[in-house]
């Protein structure tokens, strides 16, 4: 299967010729994938070089003059390494920009944690207005990445990665997708944590809510959830673990809930290795899920 | 002297100081306080392409303000050139007036950006020079001032390294160089710009007939850099 990546620099090319408004910004990374469309638009397929305060700083420049600008490089090198420049030129200027970006948690275990950005979401959770999309198929991502530069002059973030589902779903850049339901409990799986949140409920009366749009978060989508299958929520996302949690106690905030939120944890945990490995190692591989979210929503004592 | 909010006064040089009294409650200002006065005065009197009413016209020229601290003599200037109204300018700094101690470009008429963290109206120079060229825009000039202190941070140095071998012709900056850097060579300042295949000019930054010359000067190709050099901060 293709990743989310492949499809970026072919659906923003057909993007650039439709669209004079949309201008590419780069800082080296993901540079080949645009190569054509560079030769076609020379003065709108920009790449600055590995100069990532500019990468933000020039794209906000081009939004202030009309353009919309998508802005891509790995997560770390795009949300936190320039993130007063997210904050000061995009927020506090008032102009809208598409980041993409590559790597996510660990898509690439073994360059180590300078690659690694599970914090992305949680930082931009900070700001205003930011809307973040999280697909979990190649076709999911190719959709959002048409919302996200539709989106008029908005801040949008889409967080790509290899990690994904053996299947996209129906998504349309908004709600969250009922895909299983049960009477004990609401598990909403993010993005790429599908698969497996599915493998782990098996046989679990749970309703599985599967949202590819965490900020604004479908508040509305989870109370419908909750009236059949009650108030206790776990979230599995493929970032920081608890990311969501507040989001999640203000959908609820006047009914009593309960709340466990899985994802990756803030431990550095100095290992190189595989994808699959750093997903067991933070517990959300689908037996690690399965007992966390068994143990949470069945309030059965255990013996022995 | 009393100046009231009276659309229908022209304003020139000798009335910025009473525009600045009316923010700062001083008679007189010292350095630091119009270290920028005469640069912006000559750009917006001389050479920027912009008025009032011209605010939204994509073909007009951009005048990014990086060094958001002390914005009074770049308020005093909006006023006298009849962007914001006189009457704003006592109003400095309080809960419900526009002008902040660093401009809002959301709240100050002809602001093109906000600014006060230093070093962000560069890279933000660079990608308006960038959005203008990409449609076809060619005539409209930017400009970005900045101060010799603000050059220490180092996403200044990313646009200035990228802005010369990418030509962007139409981007222009004024360094105005009061001598505040704490780490700072002689000549440092316009070295940096040319090692980026910037045009290079300094000049006295309080001498009208050179600063209009430098801001004029032909570039073709180039990005182009006027070091305006005024009384230093501390002397």
């Amino acid at each position: 299967m293709d990743t989310m990546r492949d499809r970026f620099a072919p659906v923003v090319s057909r993007l650039l010729d439709e669209d004079p408004r949309v201008a590419v910004v780069l800082a080296e990374i993901g540079k080949d994938g645009f190569r054509e469309a560079m030769a076609r638009h020379p003065d709108r397929v920009i790449n600055v070089g590995i100069r990532e305060q500019l990468l933000v700083g020039a794209a906000a420049g081009l939004a202030l003059t009309g353009l919309r600008p998508v802005v891509h490089t790995f997560a770390s090198f795009l949300v936190e390494r320039p993130f007063e420049q997210v904050k000061l030129d995009l927020g506090h200027q008032n102009a809208g920009a598409v980041l993409v970006s590559a790597a996510a948690s660990f898509d690439w275990p073994a360059g180590g944690f300078t690659h690694m950005a599970p914090g992305d979401v949680a930082l931009l959770d900070t700001l205003d207005g930011w809307t973040v999309h999280v697909p979990g198929h190649p076709d999911e991502a190719e959709t959002l990445l048409r919302h996200a530069v539709a989106a008029g002059d908005e801040k949008v973030y889409v967080r790509l990665s290899t990690q994904a589902n053996r299947q996209g779903r129906e998504i349309d850049g908004t709600h969250a997708v009922t895909v299983r339901e049960g009477r004990s409990g609401v598990v909403v799986a993010v993005g790429p944590m599908l698969d497996a949140v599915l493998a782990a409920t098996e046989g679990l009366d749970v309703t599985v809510l599967y949202a590819t749009t965490v900020r604004p978060f479908d508040a509305a989508g989870l109370r419908r959830a909750t009236r059949a299958a009650g108030t206790d929520v776990v979230l599995v996302e493929p970032y920081l673990a608890g990311t969501s949690t507040g989001a999640v106690s203000e959908a609820l905030h006047d009914v009593p809930h309960r709340v466990l939120g899985l994802g990756v944890g803030r431990r550095e945990l100095r290992r190189y290795g595989t994808i699959e490995e750093h997903v067991s190692a933070h517990g959300l591989d689908p037996a690690a899920l399965r007992e966390r979210i068994g143990r949470f929503t069945d309030p059965t004592p255990r013996t022995g | 002297m009393t100046i009231t909010a009276d659309h229908g006064r022209t304003y020139g040089h000798d009335d910025l100081p009473g525009l600045m009294s009316l923010m700062t409650g001083d008679e007189k200002h010292g350095p630091a306080a119009t270290s920028t006065l005469d640069v912006l005065w000559v750009l917006y009197d001389r050479v920027l392409r912009i008025t009032p009413e011209r605010r939204e016209d994509p073909h007009r020229d951009r005048f990014l303000l990086s060094k958001g601290h002390g914005p009074m003599a770049y308020y005093a200037v909006l006023a006298a050139k009849g962007f914001l109204p006189v009457d704003w300018l006592p109003g400095f700094g309080a809960y419900d007036s526009p002008l902040g101690h660093h401009p809002d470009r959301v709240l100050v008429p002809g602001a093109e950006i906000g600014s006060g963290s230093l070093g962000h109206g560069l890279p933000i120079a660079v990608g308006s020079a960038l959005g203008l060229r990409a449609q076809g825009l060619h005539d409209p000039a930017v400009w970005v001032l900045i101060g010799d202190a603000e050059l220490d941070e180092g996403s200044n140095h990313e646009a200035i390294a990228f802005a010369g071998p990418a030509g962007l012709e139409r981007l222009h900056t004024v360094v105005v160089d009061n001598s505040s850097a704490s780490h700072a060579r002689p000549g440092g300042i316009a070295a940096r710009f040319e090692a980026g295949g910037w045009s290079a000019v300094t000049v006295d930054g309080r001498d009208h007939e050179a600063l209009y010359a430098a801001f004029t000067a032909a570039h073709p190709g180039r990005p182009h850099v006027v070091v305006a050099r005024v009384e230093p901060k501390n002397a």
